[in-house]
């Protein structure tokens, strides 16, 4: 039996284990879903309308663009909180203790967050397709391209997403610091509106980063090429999507082992137990 | 059990070679504080030792160097025969690790997370012993077996230390580490965790303890060392610590309605004596030997005053 191999299969039926724990709990689905379900309903309400020269809705335009956003929300956002949060519990250092435990700690976090990823994504297209019209013509076609954008987005984003967990002591600071600069991609990447209305300038730095490339990879694939207009260059740039979400993908995972053996290292007894006491002053 | 024979730097072991635990001037300093200034121990294989020491005085910090946890400063040290600082995940599968639980793993079911953390034992059975044990018979010796389908969240502070025990000793340690293992226990669990110890003894598996429980101490341990001011300042049976406290045995009765006492180094002579004088006019007979609490305080009270305090306390702001 090969002790790593083995680790990682354990790591697997860890990841589905909590992945049905969160399924199973009514709190955690609620935090999961209620973006989904809050950007459902504004949708619902924006179906009767078209884009300006097309025959297309508003609600089948601007969905794409939020599962590019709920890609890289699961991505950075759960991967960090999760990690940052296991290592003020313990979570971490328990693994820590087993052979080969924080290879199998970290497989499981994976599964667990690509799944739950997976779930937000389903919760948003599910629906969509039966609400909006259009999202099934374009989802026959082009569910190759939506599979290889998920799976690179989420290979583009999980990696940064354990180095900024591994950099926090704290995970309410996480989630609290590290959503406004994820809000703010969101806003300059063209998610609810074509980034092309934006100044030069800023579609310039938008295009740095993964949100607008998941959401206009999404977009490509979803939506039909009459929506060509209002995107830059009026082309879906696969090449692109495919470099620029790629090199994210091989920076993270060229810099993540480096930062999560330099945590793990640090993590012992006194160091949870320094977290727990802070974290009860902040309780109490 | 066979040792690792570590080639190069490593100096020869002076402790034979049942020794599974070899501590020799081990220091730690956190920036310009000395928290350990030259620990010395050992242990053979089976033997239970517990850890006394004041709060502050390096016993965490101790165990987390051994545990491979936390880089010592300097000194050698060998955890079954390998240098925790270089340990590799086979040397990590010997070893048992109990740490002071939290709310970690909150959603798993007992039987459900300790069977997970027990299949990383898997691949690591020896002639010596199958890894990992049965996790049904383990739930039943630490007393979780009304609680095994419970949500680990919801179980009592007790209960939740004895998942941590049964955690710790789910991969057959050949030495496991126990970090003050029975705070909040109810003194039936105590009991129950103390024969636990000794069955686990009898097994052969090594055993550190770190406790401020002294009447624990006492039950539980072959050899007590008590840590102060960053050296270890009494090392052995209690028994033996009590005889190197130059305290005497008080010897009290009464005799004719009247009240004695009286201090000597030889308890048991002197009643010997007082017998054959006085016979059966001897009533409520009692001898008093120093025990092991009287031993702790005055070894701690010695090596804390003067400048062993300053580093004490200086080390509690480390430590948080």
């Amino acid at each position: 039996m090969n002790p790593k191999a083995h680790a990682v299969r354990t790591g697997f039926s860890r990841g589905w284990t909590e992945f049905r724990q969160t399924l199973t709990n009514g709190q955690d689905l609620f935090s999961y879903l209620f973006v989904a379900l809050v950007f459902l309903v504004v949708l619902f309400f924006l179906r009767e309308d078209t884009v300006e020269g097309t025959p297309i809705s508003n609600a089948t335009a601007s969905l794409p663009g939020l599962l590019g956003m709920t890609i890289a929300f699961g991505g950075l956002l759960s991967t960090a909180a999760l990690l940052a949060q296991e290592r003020e519990d313990g979570t971490l250092l328990r693994s820590k203790a087993l052979p080969h435990g924080m290879l199998g700690y970290l497989i499981g976090k994976i599964v667990t967050v690509a799944l739950m990823t997976l779930v937000s994504v389903l919760v948003l297209l599910v629906p969509g397709i039966f609400l909006f019209d259009g999202l099934l013509a374009g989802l026959a076609s082009g569910w190759f391209r939506l599979l290889w954008v998920l799976a690179l987005g989420m290979l583009a984003t999980m990696p940064f997403g354990a180095v900024l967990g591994s950099l926090f002591d704290n995970p309410r600071a996480v989630t609290g610091i590290g959503m406004i600069p994820i809000m703010g991609l969101v806003v300059i990447s063209g998610v609810f509106y074509p980034v092309t209305v934006l100044p030069g300038w800023i579609q310039a730095v938008a295009q740095i980063f993964p949100v607008y490339w998941l959401g206009l990879g999404m977009r490509s694939a979803l939506l039909p090429d009459s929506m060509l207009a209002v995107e830059i260059g009026e082309s879906w740039r696969h090449l692109e999507t495919f470099g620029v979400l790629g090199l994210w993908a091989v920076v993270g995972l060229a810099i993540a082992p480096a930062v999560l053996r330099r945590m793990a290292r640090r993590e012992s007894g006194s160091s949870v137990e320094a977290r727990r006491q802070k974290a009860m002053q902040r309780v109490g | 059990m066979t040792m690792v024979n570590e080639g190069g730097a490593a100096p020869p072991s002076a402790f034979g070679d049942g020794a599974v635990l070899e501590v020799r001037d081990l220091r730690m300093r956190y920036g310009s504080v000395d928290v350990l200034k030259g620990v010395d121990f050992s242990a053979h294989k089976g033997e239970v030792l517990t850890l006394l020491g004041p709060n502050g005085a390096g016993k965490t910090t101790t165990i987390e160097v051994l545990e491979g946890f936390r880089m010592r400063s300097a000194g050698h040290v060998r955890v079954l025969g390998t240098d925790p600082a270089e340990g590799d995940e086979q040397w990590r599968a010997r070893l048992g690790v109990v740490l002071q639980s939290w709310r970690d793993h909150g959603k798993w079911r007992v039987r459900e997370l300790l069977a997970h953390l027990a299949r990383y034992y898997e691949p690591y059975s020896t002639a010596g012993g199958s890894r990992p044990r049965d996790v049904g018979e383990l739930i039943e010796t630490v007393g979780l077996d009304p609680h095994a389908d419970k949500k680990i969240a919801t179980l009592s502070g007790g209960q939740r230390r004895r998942l941590d025990v049964a955690i710790g000793i789910v991969g057959r340690p050949e030495m496991l580490f126990l970090d003050e293992p029975t705070a909040g226990f109810d003194p039936q669990a105590r009991r129950s965790f103390h024969d636990l110890v000794h069955q686990l003894a009898d097994e052969d598996t090594t055993i550190l303890i770190t406790t401020h429980d002294l009447d624990e101490a006492e039950k539980l341990a072959d050899r007590i060392l008590i840590l102060a001011d960053g050296r270890i300042v009494a090392d052995g049976s209690a028994e033996q610590l009590a005889a190197q406290l130059p305290g005497d045995a008080e010897v009290r009765w009464t005799r004719d309605g009247s009240r004695f006492v009286h201090a000597t180094p030889d308890g048991t002579a002197f009643v010997r004596d007082l017998f054959a004088q006085y016979g059966d006019e001897v009533a409520d007979l009692e001898v008093r030997r120093p025990t092991l609490e009287d031993v702790y305080m005055s070894m701690v009270k010695r090596h804390e005053t003067g400048q062993g305090h300053a580093a004490v306390s200086g080390f509690a702001e480390v430590d948080r």
